[in-house]
C-alpha cells in the first residue's frame, strides 16, 4: 500500500537468468523485483514473499551461490547471473537434497511459508561451513523468521543435514 | 480398531511439497490473473469528504476503481457481527470499503483492479482522498474516558459490559469473601497488544464462470467465507465453493471472516467478469487486519495463612479496536480461563469492551487465555511472596484434585455451555515440571530467577465438524473434512486416523481439508478443535466405512462379520488366513454397475454372478459405494492442561533478558502424533517469548502504528529463542471416542506469566506489564533505588 507517486518507467528490459541450470528470458521493467520477477515472470513460485522489506527472509535464494534477498533486489541487476531458487535444491531425479530430508526428518516445517527461504539460507550456510557448531547454525539461520516452529526443530535439521551431507560425500 | 499409527511420529505428507517449492499458497495462484490493491486510510479517526479518483484514470493497465458508492446496497451493508452476546449490546463492525467515516489506519477506502499489483499501487497512489480528520481515541484509559467517541452512537465507547459471578461453597460472593479473608492484596496489570502476524498474510482469489463462482482464500474457515460471500452476494449456496489452499500461518487472525476483501474481490469477479486476486502485503497486515491481547486488570483477592484462595474479583478492561467482528470472545475467554487449574473460593469477573480508533481485535492463538493466566499466575506469585511461601506451594494448595473430575466451575464457557473440566491431573504434571526444570535444586542469586506458570485450556469447541470417508476401488481412502490447516499437520494426523480405524496402510490414505467442494458442512480451524472435532469425525465415519465393508465382506467370503478383521488393507476371516478380500475389491462389490470402467470393475457387473437376481442391486436402506460420512458434536469442551517453568539471567548493566531455560509438561489427552504436538508447543512458546519480551503494537497519540513493519515490530528469531524441554502427561478426555484433546494453542498461553514471574524472581521488582523490555526493566531498577 505505497502511497507515494511513484514516477512510471514502462520500458521493458530483456534479461537473461540461469535458473536453477537452465536459461530463462524475460522482459520485465526496472523496478520488477527479482522475487515477482521468478514468480510471476517465470512462474517459480517456490520462493515466497513475507514482508516486501527484507526482514523475514523468505523470499531468500542463492545469488551465485550467496543467499540474498531476492524482495530487496530488481531483476534487472542480476541480469546473466545464476540462481538457485528452491524449485532447484533437490538433486537429480528429484531426490530431496540433504537439507530438505533433514527438514523433513526433524519436523522443520509446519505451515511451510518460510521454508524455501530456510532451505536456501542452510544450503549456502553448510557449503561454507560443513560441521557448524550450535552457535554458527543460530547465527547462520538469524536472518530467517518463522511464526511456527519456534526454530528448535529448524536448528537441529541444521545439524542432522551437515550429518547426512558428511555421510554422502 | 488397529492403534498401530496412533501415537506415533509420523513423517508429515505435507512436508514433500513444501519442501521443493510446490505448495499452492494463495499468490500462487492465477499467475497472470488481474490484481487489486486498496487506498487505505492514513487517519485514525477521519470524516471523507471527497474521493477524487480521475487521477488514477490515466494509469496504464488499470481496470476499474470502486468507492463505497459504487458497491451494491447488499455488497456495501456492514459486514456481519459473527458471534452476537446479549452483553455485546453495541456491537459494530466495518463496511467491506469505508463509508463516510474511517475509524483506523488502514481502513479500505478505495479498490483497484489493475492487470498486475504494480499497476494497481500506481494508480492507489493517485487517487486524492479529502479527509477532515477527527479526534481519534487512541488506549484503553482515553476510551473509557468517554470523552470522545470511536462510534457517535456507542456512548462511553462500550461495546459489552460483562460480570460474572461464582458464588463460594457457603455463598458467599467474591467481595464479601475477600472482605473477610484473613489477607487481601490488590493491585493492576497491564498486558500490550501483539498479533498473530502469519508469514503468509491474507489474500483472495476469485473465478467467475458465468454462473459459478470459485473463490480461494487464505483463510481459517472456507465453509463459512462461503456462506458469508453467498449471502452478500445473492447467490445460491451451491454455486459457491470456497477453498482454502495452502495457508502460510493463521494464528487465529484468520477465521475472522468475511473480510473487506474477501466480498471485494468475489463481488468485483463477476462484475468484470473477470479472475481477480488481491494479496495483502506485510503493511497492509499491520494496520488493515487483527491485533490482539491488550488489557488493564484491577485484581482483588482473598486468602488464607496457606495461601488458599477465598475470594477473587478481577475487573478486566479490554481494548476491542474499531471493531468487534468476532463478537466478545475474546474477554469472555480470558475471564472463564483466568481459574486455570484451580479452585479460586468466590470468583467475580467483570469486563468492559471499549472502543478505539485502532484496528480490531480478535483472537490471535490463546484468544485471550494468556491474559487470564497472567492474572492469575501473577496473583498466586504475589501471594506466595506475601506469605513467604514456595509460589509452587501455593499452587498446589489451590489445585483441583484428580478425583474431583468432571470439575464444573460454575460459568458459562465461550460456547454458550458450562465452564466444566473434562479430566486432568494437576498435582502429578506439579511434580513433573519441578523436575524438569529442576526446580528444587535452583540456585537463585541476583539476575538469575526462575518462574513457573500453568493453565488450563478449554479446547475442541463445537458445535461440530463432519468427516467424509471413500475407499474406491482401487484400494485408495480418501478422507475430507471442512475445516482448514495453516500448517498443523492434519493431513498426517487425520490419515493417521483413517489408517488405524480401517486398518489400511497409511500411504494408501489421502486428506482433503478446506475445499467445499470436497465438504460443505464445517465450523474452522481455532481453539485448538481441529483434532479433537475433525479428528473423531472422521474416526466416526470410518467405524461406518469399516462395519459396511466387513458386511460386504462377509457376504463375499460366506463368514459372519464378527470374525472379520481388517490389517494392510485386507478383510480376512479371523483363523482362516486363506479366507480373505482386500478391501480393494469390497469397494468394487459395494458399488453394482452396468459398465465396467477396468477389469476389477467387471467384477461388479450385471452378468458377473455376483449379486443375487432376487433383490435390488443397491439394498433399501444402503447406498452404492463404499463411502460413509458421520459428524463430531461435542456437549461441551475437552479441557487440555500444561505447566510451564524458566530460568532467565538479566544483565547487570543493560538490563537484557534471557531466557536460559525453558521446560513444558503438557497433557492435551491421547496423543496421534507426539512429533506434531511437541512441534506446536515450541512454535506456541516461541510466540509467547515474542509477546513477553519483544513484540508490542505501538500506537502514538495520533492513532498510527509507528512500528507497522518487520524492521519494528519484534518477531523472534532463532538468536531469541532458547531450547525448550518438553514432557507429555496423557489423561484421556472422557468425552470423545480418541480421547483426545486439543494442543495447538497451549504453547504460547502461559509463557508471559512464567517470565514474569522469572525475572521478578531474578530482580525482586514486581513485574506487573507485559512485554517488557531492556529498558522498561532498567527504569523498573532506576525506580526502585532510594
Amino acid at each position: 500500500m505505497t502511497h507515494e507517486t511513484v514516477p512510471q518507467d514502462d520500458a521493458l528490459h530483456e534479461i537473461t537468468l540461469v535458473v536453477n541450470g537452465t536459461v530463462r528470458r524475460a522482459r520485465v521493467p526496472a523496478r520488477r523485483l527479482l522475487s515477482d520477477c521468478l514468480r510471476h515472470d517465470l512462474g517459480l513460485t517456490g520462493t515466497h514473499v513475507g514482508c516486501e522489506h527484507g526482514v523475514c527472509g523468505c523470499c531468500t535464494v542463492l545469488l551465485d551461490g550467496r543467499p540474498v534477498r531476492s524482495c530487496l533486489t530488481f531483476a534487472v541487476t542480476v541480469d546473466g547471473a545464476e540462481l538457485t531458487t528452491v524449485e532447484g535444491l533437490a538433486g537429480p531425479g528429484g531426490r530431496l537434497s540433504p537439507v530438505q530430508r533433514a527438514f523433513a526428518e526433524c519436523h522443520a516445517l509446519q505451515c511451510g511459508f518460510c521454508t524455501p527461504g530456510f532451505l536456501c539460507t542452510v544450503t549456502a550456510l553448510l557449503r561454507g561451513n560443513p560441521a557448524p557448531t550450535r552457535e554458527e547454525v543460530v547465527e547462520g539461520i538469524s536472518g530467517n523468521l518463522c511464526r511456527c516452529t519456534g526454530y528448535q526443530n529448524i536448528v537441529k535439521a541444521v545439524h542432522r543435514a551437515a550429518e547426512l551431507l558428511a555421510e554422502e560425500t | 480398531m488397529s492403534t498401530r499409527w496412533l501415537g506415533e511420529p509420523v513423517a508429515r505428507r505435507e512436508d514433500p511439497r513444501l519442501l521443493t517449492g510446490r505448495g499452492r499458497y494463495l499468490d500462487d495462484l492465477g499467475r497472470d490473473a488481474p490484481a487489486a490493491a486498496f487506498v487505505r486510510s492514513p487517519h485514525a479517526h477521519a470524516r471523507i469528504r471527497d474521493i477524487d479518483v480521475s487521477g488514477a484514470l490515466d494509469v496504464d493497465g488499470l481496470i476499474a476503481v470502486y468507492t463505497w458508492e459504487d458497491l451494491p446496497e447488499r455488497v456495501g451493508r456492514p459486514l456481519p457481527l459473527l458471534i452476537p452476546h446479549p452483553a455485546l449490546t453495541h456491537g459494530r463492525t466495518a463496511y467491506p470499503l469505508a463509508r463516510d467515516v474511517v475509524r483506523h489506519v488502514g481502513e479500505p477506502v478505495v479498490m483497484v483492479v489493475a492487470t498486475d499489483r504494480y499497476a494497481a499501487e500506481d494508480a492507489c497512489a493517485l487517487i486524492r482522498v479529502d479527509y477532515e480528520p477527527l479526534k481519534p481515541v487512541v488506549g484503553i484509559e482515553e476510551a473509557v474516558q468517554g470523552a470522545q467517541l470511536v462510534h457517535e452512537d456507542v456512548p462511553g465507547n462500550v461495546g459489552a459490559h460483562l460480570v460474572q459471578e461464582v458464588p463460594a461453597a457457603d455463598g458467599r460472593g467474591a467481595r464479601e469473601a475477600i472482605e473477610s479473608a484473613p489477607h487481601t492484596l490488590a493491585f493492576r496489570l497491564d498486558i500490550e497488544r501483539s498479533a498473530s502476524m502469519p508469514l503468509e498474510g491474507r489474500g483472495v482469489y476469485a473465478r467467475w464462470d458465468g454462473r459459478d463462482l470459485r473463490v480461494y482464500s487464505s483463510t481459517q474457515t472456507s465453509t463459512s467465507v462461503r456462506m458469508a460471500v453467498a449471502a452478500a452476494l445473492g447467490l445460491p449456496l451451491p454455486q459457491v465453493e470456497v477453498i482454502a489452499p495452502d495457508v502460510g500461518g493463521g494464528f487465529g487472525v484468520k477465521i475472522v471472516h468475511p473480510w473487506p476483501e474477501e466480498i471485494l474481490v468475489p463481488w468485483a469477479a463477476m462484475t468484470l467478469n473477470r479472475e481477480i486476486k488481491w494479496t495483502e502485503d506485510r503493511r497492509e497486515h499491520f494496520v488493515s487486519s487483527a491485533h490482539e491481547r491488550a488489557q488493564v486488570q484491577q485484581v482483588r483477592v482473598g486468602f488464607d495463612d496457606d495461601g488458599r484462595l477465598l475470594g477473587l474479583d478481577v475487573t478486566i478492561l479490554h481494548d476491542h479496536g474499531a471493531y468487534t467482528p468476532y463478537g466478545i470472545i475474546v474477554p469472555i475467554v480470558t475471564s472463564t480461563q483466568l481459574l486455570g487449574p484451580y479452585k479460586p473460593g468466590a470468583y467475580r469477573v467483570e469486563f468492559t469492551a471499549v472502543y478505539t480508533n485502532t484496528v480490531q481485535v480478535t483472537p490471535y492463538r490463546g484468544a485471550g487465555r494468556p491474559q487470564g493466566v497472567f492474572c492469575m499466575e501473577r496473583t498466586l506469585d504475589k501471594i506466595a511472596r506475601y506469605l513467604g511461601k514456595d509460589r509452587t506451594e501455593v499452587r498446589a494448595v489451590n489445585f483441583i484434585q484428580p478425583g474431583e473430575f468432571p470439575y464444573d466451575q460454575g460459568m458459562t464457557f465461550q460456547d454458550g455451555r458450562p465452564l466444566i473440566y473434562d479430566s486432568g491431573n494437576y498435582p502429578e504434571m506439579l511434580r513433573m515440571i519441578k523436575e524438569l526444570i529442576g526446580w528444587d535444586s535452583f540456585e537463585r542469586r541476583p539476575g538469575r530467577g526462575i518462574g513457573i506458570g500453568c493453565y488450563v485450556e478449554g479446547t475442541g469447541v463445537g458445535p461440530y465438524e463432519g468427516g467424509h470417508v471413500q475407499v474406491t476401488s482401487d484400494g485408495r481412502v480418501h478422507v475430507s473434512t471442512g475445516l482448514t490447516s495453516q500448517g498443523q499437520g492434519h493431513e498426517t494426523a487425520f490419515a493417521q486416523i483413517a489408517a488405524a480405524e480401517l486398518g489400511v496402510p497409511i500411504e494408501r490414505v489421502s486428506v482433503v481439508t478446506g475445499d467445499t467442494r470436497r465438504f460443505g458442512y464445517a465450523v474452522g480451524t481455532f481453539a485448538s478443535r481441529a483434532a479433537v472435532v475433525s479428528g473423531n469425525a472422521i474416526a466416526l465415519a470410518c467405524r461406518k466405512v469399516r462395519e459396511k465393508a466387513l458386511r460386504i465382506a462377509a457376504d463375499a467370503l460366506e463368514a459372519d462379520p464378527a470374525d472379520l478383521t481388517v490389517t494392510d488393507g485386507v478383510v480376512h476371516v479371523a483363523g482362516t488366513p486363506s479366507a480373505s478380500i482386500p478391501l480393494s475389491t469390497v469397494a468394487v462389490l459395494a458399488n453394482p454397475l452396468r459398465y465396467a470402467f477396468d477389469e476389477e470393475a467387471a467384477r461388479a457387473t450385471q452378468f458377473s454372478g455376483a449379486a443375487d437376481p432376487g433383490k435390488p442391486p443397491v439394498a433399501e436402506g444402503d447406498e452404492p459405494g463404499l463411502e460413509g460420512r458421520d459428524y463430531y458434536s461435542p456437549i461441551r469442551s475437552t479441557f487440555a492442561a500444561g505447566m510451564h517453568a524458566a530460568i532467565v539471567e538479566t544483565d547487570p548493566d543493560t538490563a537484557e533478558i534471557k531466557v536460559v531455560k525453558y521446560a513444558v509438561v503438557h497433557d492435551c489427552g491421547r496423543l496421534i502424533n507426539p512429533m506434531i504436538v511437541e512441534g506446536q508447543i515450541h512454535g506456541g512458546v516461541a510466540q509467547g517469548i515474542g509477546g513477553a519480551l519483544y513484540e508490542r503494537m505501538v500506537y502514538d497519540q495520533h492513532g498510527q502504528l509507528v512500528n507497522a513493519s518487520f524492521m519494528d515490530f519484534l518477531v523472534p528469531y532463532a538468536t531469541e529463542i532458547p531450547r525448550i524441554e518438553t514432557g507429555h502427561l496423557e489423561t484421556p478426555s472422557p468425552l470423545n471416542p480418541l480421547g483426545v484433546k486439543g494442543a495447538g494453542e497451549a504453547g504460547v498461553i502461559p509463557v508471559s506469566a512464567v517470565i514474569a514471574s522469572a525475572i521478578e524472581d531474578a530482580e525482586g521488582i514486581p513485574i506487573d506489564r507485559m512485554p517488557i523490555s531492556p529498558s522498561e526493566l532498567y527504569a523498573l531498577r532506576v525506580n526502585r533505588r532510594p
